[in-house]
């Protein structure tokens, strides 16, 4: 492993209230080298006909992940600070696993590569001390990246919240969901 | 003659649209670049800071810009692709000539110039100096500009030179200039920050200003309320306190009812008024009827909304008005804006911190542009062409003789009806699509069309290009150095990145041999951009927008300077009137009476339905160079006709059906994006594509009598179903502009 300034004091949050559906981040997130001009941010609508609300699904950087958890062959690697990373392209055989098991939906399997890609926080970026692209260009600031601290201090209204309970499995992340202050758990059914 | 050579699919095929993508693992140099180069997107009047990769001389990608004050490194998905038009294979190389029965074919600068020369003259010498137009843009830096509006005047000696900003924020310049004798955002954006109230009216901030996005929730996170005020739930909107659906065409009588319910509640404030303004009395008679009742069947909303809003924003201690298009494009949209203006000047809230007002300029270069001599009534400085001491001035200046100025020439469209009248013969155009972005555009074709002659200087063969003699291959925005002035009035440095390609050449340098050619060559002598900038800072001198103190080391020592600035050693103004002397003759701030008058079309029972037109996130104005760029047409690939669930019943209409939208102009087919997200008497389209899909062809070629701006927001339609429903063939090959 390379010598790193990974910060573990800096952390990820995502506001969907803030997402204004324009697409920055994933033509910014396509743009890595390492993509292949593919996006691992992804941005819908949540009922279009309804209203422009969109949301923003960036991999939640579990902190006990389940795509690693069920890979048949050890191709996801979670690193000591916390960051799961995209299938090790010689060991993943494309199984489709963890696409099936992500409990928010991550993992794409890429079928010309015959590969898992995700988002691995940008590791290039990150472990350098900077922020991840789509953080940096969101224009909303939907998707932030800094210190809790600070965020906490920024959007007094608004509490940051890592852990999801989908039916009995309790899941704790690494990236934050902004949720109304007083929240401290999102319940999925 | 300006026909099309040979046919319209043959063009495309030749030059384009054609969609462009990156390769998959980037462009040559993209993770190794020899340089970044420090400069601005191309796009929006926001200007962000950008850091664009060169390899080889060619631009490999871009880095965010964290360190530009205003955005920090965020950026829209726009402003992510611009680095994408340099590399792009429909990128014109060359000059080119109309060649009948072939389309377009390469030829050489000397016969591009001197064919385009000996026509300026035999036209100029047959039907007189001014049957030779030219119309210009805003995406142009302030060097380009000026050097235009000096070019048109000198070279060309013609009154007919106009620009695009005629159909961007001119009834905001009206406006301006009327209340503050002054024609700028009073306020950085900064002081949005701290707003208690922030009220947007028709400005879709979110598609249209995306970076702006983040300084309203900033306000929003210190407890600040946002009024939105828009015909559609635009995304800014859906979480707005209050959002008010205004019928199109409804603004200066939802403000006329504010400013009453203000005055009924005494939410004013006296002193400001009292000492500082002029024309009140007059102003609160014009609205003495505007009851509630009057305004709800006036604007289309509801009673309590209207209240509600005057309400949160009579008894704010602090607060920004930002209006944009919404209300600009209009046949009243002087009114609309000295509307908002009233309401800003009752609050006294100007002057100070937090306490803003200003349209958003939409274009990048839309403040810088409109202020030094682009439009057909303006010299630089935003000095009046019929002013004799302006004249004066300027004249010493460009070194020429007072008699020898041109006069006020025709406005854009106006140019457009002076084709029409066999008036105008010839033209020469730069940075403007008016084939896809003026309204009635069938009508603007057949100008195009009985042109004896016409030169297009551009990057890319738009859809006006095609009718053209001659196109000029010029450069783009990373390919010369210059100086733009972003929407909140900070002049800021646009860098080249790299030489211009192949046989292009940087606009200026494509001027200037014009000039050259036109016996002018002294007057056109800059051997750089700054030197042009620095004959701009003396010609600004003493006009309201003034930049003798603004030079290119300032504006890079500092990452931008506000106008004005006078003196060498001022700072620069971020905030304009902290002092309360205004720019107006009498020095006070002007309350101007605005009456309500419908729109120039209104819905009636054969044409019921009042069609509404703007942006998309994706796409950028007439998208020369955005419906180039494949990502962002996969995005939005074809313009949708939104249209209300209730409106949609009415007709049979489903999600996806073609409609066929016919006005007293024009008809064309939409496929129908049925959502709730829109009034149910309003149907709205995005205007960015041209040929059959082009919005344009519907909408109206009525003029504001002061701004001479376009009604592009209001005119009245009629739906029809087409039985068909939009297919996968329409929606991949919308962004050629076939016929």
């Amino acid at each position: 492993m390379p010598e790193t300034n990974y910060d573990q004091e800096m952390a990820f949050f995502v506001d969907m209230q803030r997402c204004i559906g324009c697409h920055a981040c994933e033509m910014a997130c396509a743009e890595c080298e390492t993509n292949g001009q593919e996006s691992m941010i992804h941005v819908n609508y949540v009922d279009r006909a309804k209203s422009p609300q969109t949301t923003v699904q960036v991999c939640m950087h579990c902190e006990d992940p389940t795509c690693a958890n069920v890979c048949p062959a050890d191709a996801i690697h979670q690193d000591e600070f916390g960051v799961v990373h995209s299938a090790n392209t010689s060991r993943c055989i494309g199984c489709s696993n963890c696409v099936l098991a992500c409990p928010f939906g991550v993992p794409k399997k890429m079928e010309e590569a015959e590969l898992m890609m995700k988002c691995n926080m940008c590791y290039d970026r990150t472990s350098a001390g900077k922020k991840p692209m789509c953080a940096t260009v969101c224009p909303s600031q939907a998707l932030y990246f800094g210190t809790r601290e600070e965020i906490e201090r920024m959007r007094p209204d608004s509490e940051p919240v890592n852990s999801f309970m989908f039916g009995q499995q309790e899941v704790n992340t690494k990236v934050n969901i902004m949720m109304p202050k007083g929240t401290h758990q999102l319940i999925i059914p | 003659m300006a026909k099309l050579p040979v046919s319209v699919d043959k063009i495309i095929d030749d030059f384009g649209p054609h969609k462009a993508y990156a390769p998959q693992t980037g462009f040559h140099g993209n993770s190794e670049p020899d340089k970044l180069v420090k400069t601005h997107c191309c796009y929006c009047g926001m200007q962000c800071g950008i850091k664009l990769k060169v390899k080889d001389n060619k631009i490999a990608g871009f880095e965010p810009w964290e360190e530009f004050p205003f955005n920090e490194g965020r950026l829209c998905p726009k402003g992510v692709m611009r680095y994408m038009q340099n590399n792009h294979p429909d990128r014109i190389l060359s000059p080119l000539k109309r060649v009948e029965g072939k389309g377009f074919e390469t030829t050489d600068w000397e016969h591009a110039m001197s064919k385009t020369v000996s026509e300026i003259k035999r036209i100029q010498d047959t039907y007189g100096k001014d049957a030779f137009a030219m119309l210009s843009g805003v995406s142009l830096t302030n060097e380009k500009s000026y050097m235009i509006g000096k070019f048109a005047r000198v070279a060309l000696k013609t009154a007919n030179l106009d620009y695009n900003g005629r159909l961007c924020m001119v009834s905001a310049g009206g406006g301006n200039k009327k209340a503050f004798g002054l024609d700028r955002t009073s306020n950085s954006w900064a002081d949005l920050k701290h707003a208690e109230v922030i009220l947007v009216a028709g400005a879709n901030i979110s598609e249209t200003f995306p970076t702006l996005t983040h300084y309203i929730w900033q306000a929003r996170d210190n407890g600040a309320k946002l009024i939105v005020v828009d015909p559609r739930m635009i995304p800014l909107a859906r979480t707005a306190d209050l959002h008010l659906p205004i019928r199109p065409g409804g603004d200066s009588a939802l403000f006329g009812a504010m400013l009453k319910i203000m005055v009924d509640n005494d939410w004013l404030d006296h002193d400001f008024i009292d000492n500082y303004t002029s024309g009140f009395q007059e102003t609160i008679d014009a609205v003495k009827d505007y009851d509630l009742d009057w305004a709800e069947e006036n604007t289309g909303i509801s009673k309590e909304l209207i209240y509600q809003a005057a309400e949160m924003w009579g008894k704010a201690n602090t607060s920004f008005l930002l209006h944009a298009r919404g209300i600009e494009h209009h046949t009243k949209g002087v009114e609309n804006v000295l509307s908002c203006i009233n309401i800003v000047l009752a609050s006294g809230r100007i002057g100070r911190p937090y306490c803003g007002y200003g349209t958003i300029t939409g274009q990048g270069n839309g403040q810088g542009g409109r202020e030094h001599g682009h439009k057909c009534d303006q010299l630089p400085g935003n000095r009046d062409i019929t002013n004799p001491e302006h004249r004066k001035y300027i004249s010493e200046v460009w070194g020429i003789d007072e008699k020898d100025m041109p006069g006020k020439g025709l406005s854009a469209y106006e140019q457009i009806e002076a084709i029409h009248r066999g008036e105008i013969k010839g033209m020469i155009s730069i940075c403007f699509n008016p084939l896809v972005s003026l309204p009635n555009n069938n009508f603007v074709r057949e100008a195009l069309e009985k042109l004896e002659f016409y030169i297009c200087i551009d990057t890319f063969l738009s859809e006006t290009a095609r009718h053209a003699d001659i196109v000029m291959a010029g450069s783009l925005h990373e390919e010369e150095e210059g100086t733009v002035t972003t929407a909140e009035g900070r002049v800021v440095k646009i860098n080249e990145a790299i030489t211009p390609p192949g046989n292009t050449r940087r606009d200026g340098q494509i001027l200037m041999e014009l000039a050259d050619r036109l016996g002018e060559k002294e007057k056109f002598a800059f051997p750089t951009s700054e030197d042009i900038f620095n004959e701009l800072r003396v010609a600004s001198k003493g006009g309201t927008a003034d930049y003798y103190g603004i030079t290119y080391q300032k504006v890079v020592d500092n990452m931008g300077i506000f106008w004005p600035c006078k003196t060498l050693d001022h700072p620069g103004t971020p905030r304009l009137w902290e002092d309360k002397k205004f720019e107006t003759p009498d020095g006070k701030a002007h309350f101007n009476p605005v009456s309500y008058r419908p729109a120039s079309e209104m819905p009636n029972k054969e044409y019921p339905v009042v069609l509404t037109t703007g942006r998309v996130v994706s796409q950028y104005l007439s998208g020369t160079s955005t419906r180039r760029i494949g990502k962002l047409l996969d995005q939005y690939p074809e313009p949708l006709l939104e249209i209300h669930p209730k409106l949609a019943f009415q007709y049979g209409i489903e999600n996806h059906d073609l409609i066929k939208v016919k006005t007293r102009r024009g008809e064309a087919e939409f496929p129908a994006h049925v959502v709730e997200t829109i009034r149910e008497d309003t149907v709205f389209i995005p205007y960015h594509w041209g040929g059959k899909h082009s919005a344009n062809q519907l909408t109206i070629d009525s003029l504001d009598p002061v701004s001479k701006i376009p009604e592009f927001k209001v005119c009245a339609c009629q739906l029809e179903k087409t039985g068909k429903k939009g297919s996968q063939h329409l929606t991949e090959t919308a962004y050629q502009s076939s016929l």
